[in-house]
């Protein structure tokens, strides 16, 4: 009900405003369409027809918005089906409801309802262009990962969408790319690879990080500024020249070790990718500490010292648990770059030391294999997993220090 | 009861004590180089596992980094850490890499098997033991697959080199490699030169001229590839029409993918890939890898991995104990690039013109992509 009554009392005219704008929708839609069938032009006029048509019945039944939009999808939806396949049909149907959409948010008037009401028309234009972009920005972020996910279950070995896949019919689909993703050591060891030498590089980079920040946020440090840059550095010099400085920097310390101390060459392998991954992820968890030691209020360091508590009990009693948020998400950071990383690894591991980044790299390389989409979807999965944990923690962070009512 | 325990421990010791003896103090880790797909499977199949089975506390740990091989064996080198024990490569890698001193001078008859009948390695290899360090496995070819459903109506399949350079009758985009290579050859081939003239006119400035310029009639239907899988993938989305790839390659489209994709053997171009072991490895484990090698490369080895995919065995006397593909049961010798049928037209890639004109025709070609 509500919804019906959103109509602002000054409407736009149909000729000059809505049918134009909404027929310049849908002819972009059309000739995205009209590209599979090599007529991107007729496309295009065939949308704006359309698009006109929309507007025209949009305008004439303003109160009648609910059918009036499952018609336009349907009708979409069906044009898609005779036209084409499932797919396309999917296609008609999502495209109607975009274009009904847009062509009742500019005949009711509602999309100058949420900017203040002394906007000029061009305030308004900029508002709403300016929501426009947001969302194409959006849009471009993730609408990548889309086909990667949706090829993950192809029934193929091949980055194909079969005509059975657009058809969204049943064969066209299958898990078996998750079955070797997970049932064949080719992948499984290196995931167990990654899963060792990420924790143990977070842990280092966590401590040292944590460290170096709290350090670095004291007044009376010399050279302060010189040492963050430094500390710093690996985010900002290009990955492939640490990487090779990495490799001969490691090389002897490795052979050393292996020679003098008689560790084995994979143990020495894996001390040697830790250390480069650690030294990866220590700028991050620096950075996330030093914001939030901005926040934190020092005379709480000296009422514990005045109260007998030395430096160390201090620190785990007192400063640790404030900034505990800054250090989870640095060390969470700290992971996934370890997690993610292939360029060091590639340098300075050697084969036995084989990460999940690096069998999907020369995966990709030497074999286009769907296994890696489905390796690439998990992976996605844990990311955001471990960003809403980020973000929670955030949130609770705030909630501590008061800085926004909940 | 009492003197069990100490009886136990000498069994064992004594136990550990011959199986070190007949290891010869050999390595237990190796860390084979290899291509990855499916070429590696079958080298693990047919070599890798077995090897295992045999010498059980052996571990083999794969890496895919041949075709960084040079490279990465260069920096190895150069760090004093080499952790590769035997590498597969192409032959003109190898060369590469003995000429620098990277890779490890053998001498085939001391180190490799003799066929079953006697005859030494050298003459069961023959020719195709190029240069002083390669251990060669398999012959491939780089040819072309097409589109089956792609071919217009009315026009018979494209059964001819030439056919890639016609596009009035085979309309449709060809994947080719990123690279002078086999190209050139072939564009001179479609230009009218002979067979047996085209390296003595690609040594010259206008040869080169004349191959870049048939090759300039199709560029616009090009589109360049610059990994094995490229090409499968392109004809599977149907993206091009024809393609040069690795034989190996197309027949696991076509058999074991389904694919509806052609082969067309004409003027295919024959190559070598094989093992190479580095140079600077310890005795341990450099007794590991020759004893690895030993088994790898004896007769039926290489016959063996013929059954997991279609390159054809380097040695004379594996050819008649090729057999049928291991899970689909087809018949391989047909599929073998030097199956009499497939190689009524063929071309061995020229180690020696290529090593002398790689950088200048590499150099031309690039220039003339880029313009």
């Amino acid at each position: 009900m509500a919804k019906k009554m959103l109509i602002a009392e000054k409407r736009p005219d149909l000729l000059r405003f809505t049918m134009p704008l909404t027929a310049l929708l849908a002819a972009m839609f059309g000739f995205v369409g009209g590209n599979m069938a090599a007529q991107p032009m007729l496309g295009a006029l065939i949308g704006a027809l359309v698009g006109c048509a929309i507007a025209f019945v949009a305008e004439t039944n303003l109160m009648r918005r609910t059918q009036v939009r499952w018609g336009v999808i349907a009708v979409l939806a069906i044009a898609g089906l005779v036209f084409g396949n499932v797919g396309t049909a999917v296609s008609g149907a999502i495209i109607g409801a975009v274009l009904s959409w847009t062509a009742y948010w500019l005949a009711t008037g509602a999309y100058g309802m949420t900017v203040p009401i002394y906007y000029t028309p061009a305030q308004t234009l900029w508002h709403n262009t300016f929501k426009f972009i947001c969302g194409l920005i959006f849009f471009f972020l993730v609408a990548p990962l889309i086909p990667v996910m949706w090829l993950s279950f192809n029934a193929e070995d091949f980055f194909t969408f079969t005509p059975e896949m657009l058809n969204f019919q049943a064969e066209g689909y299958s898990l078996k790319h998750y079955r070797d993703f997970l049932g064949t050591d080719e992948w499984m060891v290196p995931l167990k690879n990654s899963l060792i030498i990420a924790p143990i590089a977070t842990i280092i980079s966590v401590t040292l990080g944590t460290l170096a920040a709290i350090g670095l946020s004291q007044s009376h440090v010399p050279g302060r500024q010189a040492i963050m840059a430094i500390l710093i550095s690996p985010m900002i010099v290009p990955l492939i020249i640490s990487a090779t400085g990495m490799f001969f920097f490691y090389a002897p310390l490795g052979n050393w070790l292996e020679a003098t101390l008689g560790l084995s060459q994979s143990f020495v392998g894996f001390v040697k990718v830790i250390l480069a991954h650690a030294v990866l992820g220590i700028p991050f968890v620096i950075i996330t500490v030093t914001a939030t030691l901005v926040g934190f209020d020092r005379s709480l360091t000296r009422a514990a010292a005045s109260m007998g508590a030395n430096p160390v009990t201090t620190f785990f009693q007192v400063q640790m648990p404030l900034i505990l948020p800054g250090v989870i998400s640095g060390g969470l950071f700290a992971f996934i770059t370890s997690f993610d990383e292939v360029v060091v690894v590639l340098f300075v591991g050697s084969a036995q030391q084989q990460t999940l980044p690096w069998q999907m790299f020369t995966g990709l390389r030497e074999q286009i294999s769907p296994t890696i989409l489905a390796a690439a979807t998990i992976l996605v999965i844990v990311s955001i997993m471990l960003l809403t944990t980020v973000e929670l923690l955030r949130r609770r962070s705030e909630r501590l220090r008061g800085l926004s009512p909940a | 009861m009492k003197f069990t325990k100490p009886i136990l421990t000498t069994m064992a010791l004594g136990l550990s004590a011959t199986t070190s003896l007949a290891d010869g103090h050999m390595a237990s880790d190796m860390t084979l180089v290899s291509w990855g797909g499916a070429y590696q499977s079958s080298q693990i199949n047919a070599y890798a596992d077995p090897y295992v089975a045999m010498n059980p506390g052996v571990t083999i740990t794969w890496d895919e980094s041949s075709a960084e091989a040079v490279a990465k064996l260069r920096a190895m080198n150069e760090a004093g850490s080499i952790t590769w024990d035997v590498v597969d490569v192409v032959a003109a890698d190898a060369l590469r890499l003995c000429d620098e001193g990277l890779a490890m001078e053998i001498d085939p008859d001391e180190i490799l098997a003799p066929a079953p009948d006697g005859t030494s390695a050298s003459d069961d290899f023959g020719d195709l033991l190029v240069g002083d360090c390669f251990i060669p496995q398999i012959v491939y070819s780089t040819t072309f697959g097409y589109r089956t459903d792609m071919v217009p109506a009315g026009v018979e399949a494209p059964n001819d080199i030439c056919d890639v350079f016609d596009l009035e009758t085979y309309p449709g985009m060809r994947a080719l490699e990123q690279r002078p290579i086999n190209n050139v050859e072939w564009a001179l081939l479609c230009d009218g030169v002979a067979k047996e003239d085209v390296y003595d006119v690609l040594a010259t400035e206008e040869g080169q001229e004349q191959a870049l310029a048939k090759l300039d009639t199709i560029r616009d239907s090009v589109i360049w590839w610059s990994a094995g899988a490229d090409t499968p993938q392109l004809l599977a989305d149907g993206e091009v029409f024809m393609g040069s790839t690795y034989n190996g390659r197309l027949f696991a489209a076509i058999e074991e993918q389904g694919q509806p994709i052609g082969m067309m053997w004409d003027a295919q171009v024959f190559d070598l890939d094989g093992w190479i072991i580095p140079e600077g490895l310890s005795d341990e484990r450099l007794a590991r890898a020759l004893d690895f090698i030993y088994f790898a490369t004896d007769t039926q080895r290489l016959a063996d991995q013929a059954k997991y995919i279609s390159y054809g065995p380097a040695r004379l006397s594996s050819a008649p104990l090729v057999g049928q593909h291991a899970t689909l049961g087809i018949e391989m010798a047909q599929h073998m690039p030097t199956d009499p049928a497939n190689a009524a037209n063929t071309f061995l890639y020229n180690y020696e013109f290529w090593a002398d004109y790689r950088d200048d025709i590499d150099a031309k070609f690039q220039a003339w992509l880029a313009q």
